[in-house]
């Protein structure tokens, strides 16, 4: 098994869920309660990366990252080396190509906050921020767990898109999903077979574990 | 309604509107004159608009026309765009489905403003509303695990925590079964009057409107028809539609003399009644009868002998006669004006005409008694 591959994924998971969280509160909180008339073209904007096919969004990926584009320039300029098939870049297309994955169970979540709780914090003098923290995030405990654990799940499986962006670098852009084709390609059946039983091992652990937590929703969690 | 010596003094005035997308408008017109204990009770059928004035005033909603004035501060200029938002208004703000925070602890959701205070003194003041709505046993029990009632003074006490200078309850009993509405509206007015606070109210129950407030502002269809002392809104109201909205005919002020045996007799204006006593009642209540309850006889007539069941005959004489419909209703003076609905017929049979002495017959069951002190 490559286990340099299965490092390199978990790695890239990881970062790429920390990533999505942090940006994807405040986005989401914006989706759920914003109520701007365009607010629509952002909601498609997000959702886009179900429907594209990897190598479509690979494809601009690629483009918006290369050398003669002004992000790859100024990746450039800023570290002395190029995006495309490093792991860095790897990371930006997993954050984009995983994005309705944390955005859709935040936002739904935090819509379906009572309003009156909401502005039953407001009256008691804390602002949008803090009833945030401890109103509306506590109350959506499982939509958030929910965000983590399928944005984790999905970077894990990803393939079109790193292949695209990463390409195939032991060490650097080669992931377990990528391992596992490579083994096939070189009919490498066993190794190939360990390595994709892991993975649905993994991925199933992950997720009956958080539906099992949310089956007991009763009991949440604050973070303050 | 009107202050001329000193309107800079007027502690709540609101003359502002919001204008919601399909046309439909709610004003909030009225004022409260001084800081200090008084209960304004905003009254009218649902959709009335109630809800959205209680909005107004705690900045959930925006003022699109006009202003808000509390102690000296605006709170709300459409004019100058000056809207302070709810976090900056020092209210406190008790919604009608309550909206504990369902995740949090009783002593939780009373802290939950608190943030000003340190951990001690937030310990004390949340000990401190424990007992004042006597929830000690149940800091640490969860929203969830509490009855109607309780949740209610957990809200209540929530609401109080800050010291907030204006209080905002929306039909603070409407979610309570009818037995501990009447036992809590009791309770409330007492502690609303021991914590000296000026209290804005919805209802839409007459009695309760009558049992806790002393301001009456009237609503329907967004609008305020009319607005100031209670009793004078009841005496007087200025159009059909206050009227009708009011609901009752007869609504006079009374003193208890004296309750034997269940039975309280009851000074209105130069008149004496006798009423069943519902218990718990003060020295001064609300004397509340219906049109319908209200029998006139011709003085001197049949049925004045000994042998009735009707406690009260008063000797009245007929100020006015206005037909509605198959009934007419026959105001009269019986020390105190009281309105009678009696049917075209009957009025036809006795042949009254306005200026005529009859006997204004009540029976003593059928006169509804609501404390106010």
């Amino acid at each position: 098994m490559d286990w340099q591959a299965l490092r390199l994924s978990l790695e890239l998971a990881s970062l790429t869920t920390a990533a999505l969280l942090v940006l994807g509160l405040p986005l989401a909180y914006w989706l759920a309660f914003s109520r701007q008339r365009w607010k629509f073209l952002v909601e498609a904007v997000v959702a886009m990366p179900l429907v594209l096919p990897p190598t479509v969004l690979g494809f601009y990926l690629l483009m918006a990252m290369g050398p003669r584009s002004p992000l790859g320039r100024a990746w450039e300029g800023l570290f002395g080396r190029t995006l495309p098939f490093s792991f860095e870049g790897l990371l930006i297309a997993s954050v984009l190509y995983s994005l309705p994955f944390m955005i859709q169970p935040l936002a739904a979540a935090f819509a379906s906050v009572d309003k009156g709780l909401i502005e039953a914090s407001w009256c008691l003098g804390e602002s949008r921020a803090r009833t945030f923290l401890r109103v509306i995030a506590p109350l959506s405990w499982a939509g958030i767990l929910t965000g983590l654990v399928l944005t984790f799940a999905h970077t894990l499986g990803e393939f079109g898109v790193v292949l695209m962006v990463g390409g195939n670098l032991p060490g650097r852009t080669r992931t377990v999903s990528i391992a596992i084709y490579d083994q096939v390609q070189a009919m490498d059946y066993a190794p190939a077979a360990r390595t994709a039983a892991l993975l649905l091992g993994v991925s199933f652990l992950v997720l009956a574990f958080t539906y099992a937590l949310r089956r007991r929703q009763r009991k949440p969690w604050t973070i303050l | 309604m009107d202050d001329p010596l000193s309107p800079g003094a007027t502690f709540l005035q609101a003359e502002a509107e919001r204008r919601f997308p399909g046309g439909a408008t709610v004003e909030a017109r009225f004022e409260i004159p001084a800081p200090g204990f008084s209960v304004t009770v905003l009254f009218g059928p649902s959709g009335s608009g109630k809800t959205t004035v209680l909005r107004l005033l705690a900045g959930l909603e925006r003022v699109d026309r006009g202003t808000i004035q509390v102690g000296g501060t605006c709170w709300s200029d459409a004019g100058r765009r000056i809207h302070l938002p709810p976090q900056a208004r020092n209210l406190g703000f008790l919604p009608q489905a309550y909206h504990l925070f369902p995740h949090l602890s009783v002593a939780a959701n009373l802290a939950y403003g608190l943030r000003g205070l340190d951990a001690a003194g937030r310990a004390a003041r949340v000990d401190e509303l424990l007992g004042l709505l006597d929830l000690e046993a149940l800091g640490h029990r969860h929203p969830g695990e509490l009855s109607g009632g309780q949740q209610q003074r957990v809200a209540l006490g929530r609401a109080l925590a800050r010291r907030p200078r204006l209080l905002l309850l929306d039909e603070p009993l409407s979610a309570l079964d009818r037995p501990s509405q009447l036992r809590l509206r009791q309770e409330l007015r007492g502690l609303l009057r021991r914590l000296d606070l000026p209290t804005v109210l919805v209802t839409h129950d007459r009695a309760e409107a009558l049992h806790l407030g002393d301001r009456l502002v009237v609503l329907d269809q967004g609008r305020v028809c009319q607005s100031g002392d209670i009793q004078q809104v009841f005496d007087r109201p200025t159009d059909p539609t206050v009227a009708r909205i009011l609901g009752v005919e007869t609504v006079v002020r009374g003193r208890i003399e004296s309750i034997v045996e269940g039975m309280a007799t009851i000074t209105v204006g130069s008149a004496q009644i006798l009423a069943a006593d519902p218990g718990s009642l003060g020295w001064n209540v609300f004397v509340c009868i219906r049109g319908e309850d209200v029998a006139v006889e011709r003085r001197g007539g049949a049925g004045s002998g000994s042998g009735s069941t009707v406690r009260n005959r008063l000797p009245a004489r007929i100020t006015a006669l206005h037909p509605e419909g198959s009934l007419v209703r026959v105001s009269l003076d019986a020390g105190f004006p009281l309105e009678s609905l009696v049917t075209r017929q009957a009025c036809a049979d006795l042949s009254l005409a306005e200026g005529d002495p009859v006997c204004a017959v009540l029976k003593a069951a059928a006169i509804h008694l609501i404390p106010h002190d």
